[in-house]
């Protein structure tokens, strides 16, 4: 039982991560690729505040959407004047200098010996330590997160960005200063993934910086290539499987030895065999 | 021409590329409310010159007089419709994996970052969508992908786009690049008679294009260009009887 809390509980982190990112790769056509620097920023702002200030623990959220919002600000009016293979190279920098600096910086993030004993929420004397009640409280935020999502994406503004992606320069001509819309929607994308990011903290109690590498990345642009790119739907069963894919393998009865081996080669297998017969993925309209 | 009749206006023009000179030291004045062509043979810069005025290729001598008043010498993309301009692009560039009514609706929408995501005035831009796109007769296709149309009914809804956003926005310069090419003549109809609406309605149409049928029919005035430079001007049965002209474009 369990087990199974605890793989919802991960597919619902994910499923925020992918929701978050297809804003940016699916609606707009901006092959993000450091996501996983949001996240991290989401989760060391929890994993700090609750454990060196006692912040409360939606405070810390809170606080961690904010400080990822404002680094995606920073980092977007650098990137958002970049398209194209530019812009996945560009993004994919950002989040290796991130990623240094959660390695580096000793006295805010001890560095690779990570931060231990980040709390399970509570308020108002509710208590989310339970594997059940965390579940619960993170498929809220999943749901909000899929309202906001869905807001943005069917709003004038969501319409702007689908166009940016389809052509950058004939919406420009409109009148629409496209730099600014790349931006926002950078800087709203973060604000989500930080929400996974602190969830993830408060979870697994603990962060450190390997979580939050560039191939955290790739696992998050994977979910949504393979859900479908500017499908939210696609976003939340694209994290479902790929989360799920590796567990069904354990028991898929390969040989102890080179079973774990075995695992990665059938789940990349899996994802080639994807791409070659359905690029745009699941619930796609769209491919890059 | 007198002064206030002109509203576009460039002053010795140039753009560069790659030491080629597609656009070189060209002055012309364009005469408010009235439809003039731009002709001239293939590479004499015609295209080049739309691009200019429309920010999508930079200045790189001279500048852009606006209604007399405003000089330009740098142009943003996204500043046209502040100067009052829309324009069409010779290889149609629709967003094509939108629905055909979204191309529409995406022109017409707040053009700041708050105003798109907190839209008021929704049902008002689908009126003016919905007028568009009868007008050019793709109202019936307005679900489907811009990828799913023919070419012919392509280069329609890029006209139903600037249409809307000329009607809601007061554009007063309309920049159409060789927007028959490809029709069929049922096609060419509602196209050069949107044309003529416009015109009659006070706007300023500027017509690239090579047909000399419809460049008579519908201009009230012809620049000719060659290599990027001013060559004549004139009525449309002046200077499409100038031997100069007729060299220029059968290269005799």
């Amino acid at each position: 039982m369990d087990y199974i809390l605890h793989l919802a509980t991960l597919v619902i982190i994910y499923a925020i991560l992918g929701l978050s990112l297809n804003l940016v790769v699916g609606y707009t056509g901006l092959l993000a690729s450091g996501h996983a620097a949001f996240y991290g920023i989401g989760a060391y702002s929890t994993a700090i505040l609750t454990t060196s200030l006692g912040v409360n623990f939606f405070a810390s959220m809170a606080a961690g959407i904010a400080a990822s919002a404002g680094a995606a600000f920073l980092i977007g009016a650098v990137l958002s004047r970049f398209d194209g293979d530019y812009y996945a190279l560009v993004s994919l920098g950002f989040n290796v200098i991130i990623y240094s600096v959660f390695l580096n910086w000793h006295g805010l993030t001890r560095g690779p010996l990570g931060i231990p004993g980040v709390p399970r929420p509570a308020l108002f004397g509710m208590d989310f330590s339970s594997g059940v009640f965390f579940l619960a409280l993170a498929a809220c935020f999943l749901a909000l997160t899929f309202l906001a999502a869905r807001f943005v994406a069917r709003s004038s503004f969501g319409r702007v960005l689908k166009s940016i992606r389809e052509d950058e320069k004939a919406i420009q001509v409109f009148g629409y200063n496209t730099v600014y819309f790349k931006l926002a929607i950078f800087v709203i994308s973060a604000g989500m993934a930080a929400v996974a990011g602190s969830l993830v903290a408060s979870y697994i109690n603990f962060v450190d910086p390997s979580s939050f590498t560039v191939m955290e990345s790739v696992f998050i642009l994977a979910i949504i290539i393979f859900g479908g790119l500017s499908s939210l739907k696609g976003s939340v069963i694209g994290a479902l499987v790929l989360v799920l894919l590796p567990e069904a393998l354990r028991f898929a009865g390969f040989p102890q030895a080179i079973a774990a081996q075995m695992r990665h080669v059938v789940y990349g297998l899996f994802l080639v065999v994807l791409m070659l017969y359905r690029p745009q993925g699941l619930f796609g309209e769209f491919k890059l | 021409m007198t002064k206030t009749d002109a509203i576009l206006k460039t002053k010795g023009l140039t753009k560069r590329f790659d030491g080629v000179r597609a656009v070189d030291d060209l002055s012309i004045s364009i005469a408010k409310g009235k439809v003039t062509s731009v002709i001239g043979p293939n590479g004499s810069g015609k295209t080049t010159l739309t691009n200019v005025l429309s920010g999508l290729a930079e200045i790189d001598g001279g500048c852009v007089v606006l209604h007399g008043t405003v000089t330009l010498k740098k142009i943003r993309p996204f500043d046209m419709p502040s100067y009052g301009m829309a324009r069409t692009f010779q290889e149609v560039r629709l967003f094509e994996q939108m629905p055909v009514i979204d191309n529409v609706l995406v022109v017409l929408t707040e053009r700041s970052v708050f105003g798109a995501l907190f839209e008021r005035h929704g049902a008002f831009h689908e009126r003016q969508a919905e007028e568009a796109l009868k007008k050019v007769g793709l109202w019936e296709k307005r679900g489907g992908l811009a990828s799913g149309l023919s070419y012919g009914q392509r280069k329609l809804l890029e006209i139903a786009r600037v249409l809307a956003v000329s009607a809601g926005r007061q554009m007063d310069i309309i920049i159409f690049d060789e927007p028959f090419a490809g029709l069929f003549p049922k096609m060419v109809k509602t196209v050069s008679s949107i044309i003529r609406e416009l015109r009659d309605e006070g706007r300023t149409v500027i017509l690239i294009e090579h047909n000399m049928d419809l460049i008579r029919e519908l201009s009230d005035h012809v620049i000719v260009m060659d290599s990027g430079r001013f060559l004549a001007e004139g009525s449309p049965a002046e200077v499409l009887e100038r031997r100069d002209v007729i060299e220029a474009y059968l290269g005799e």
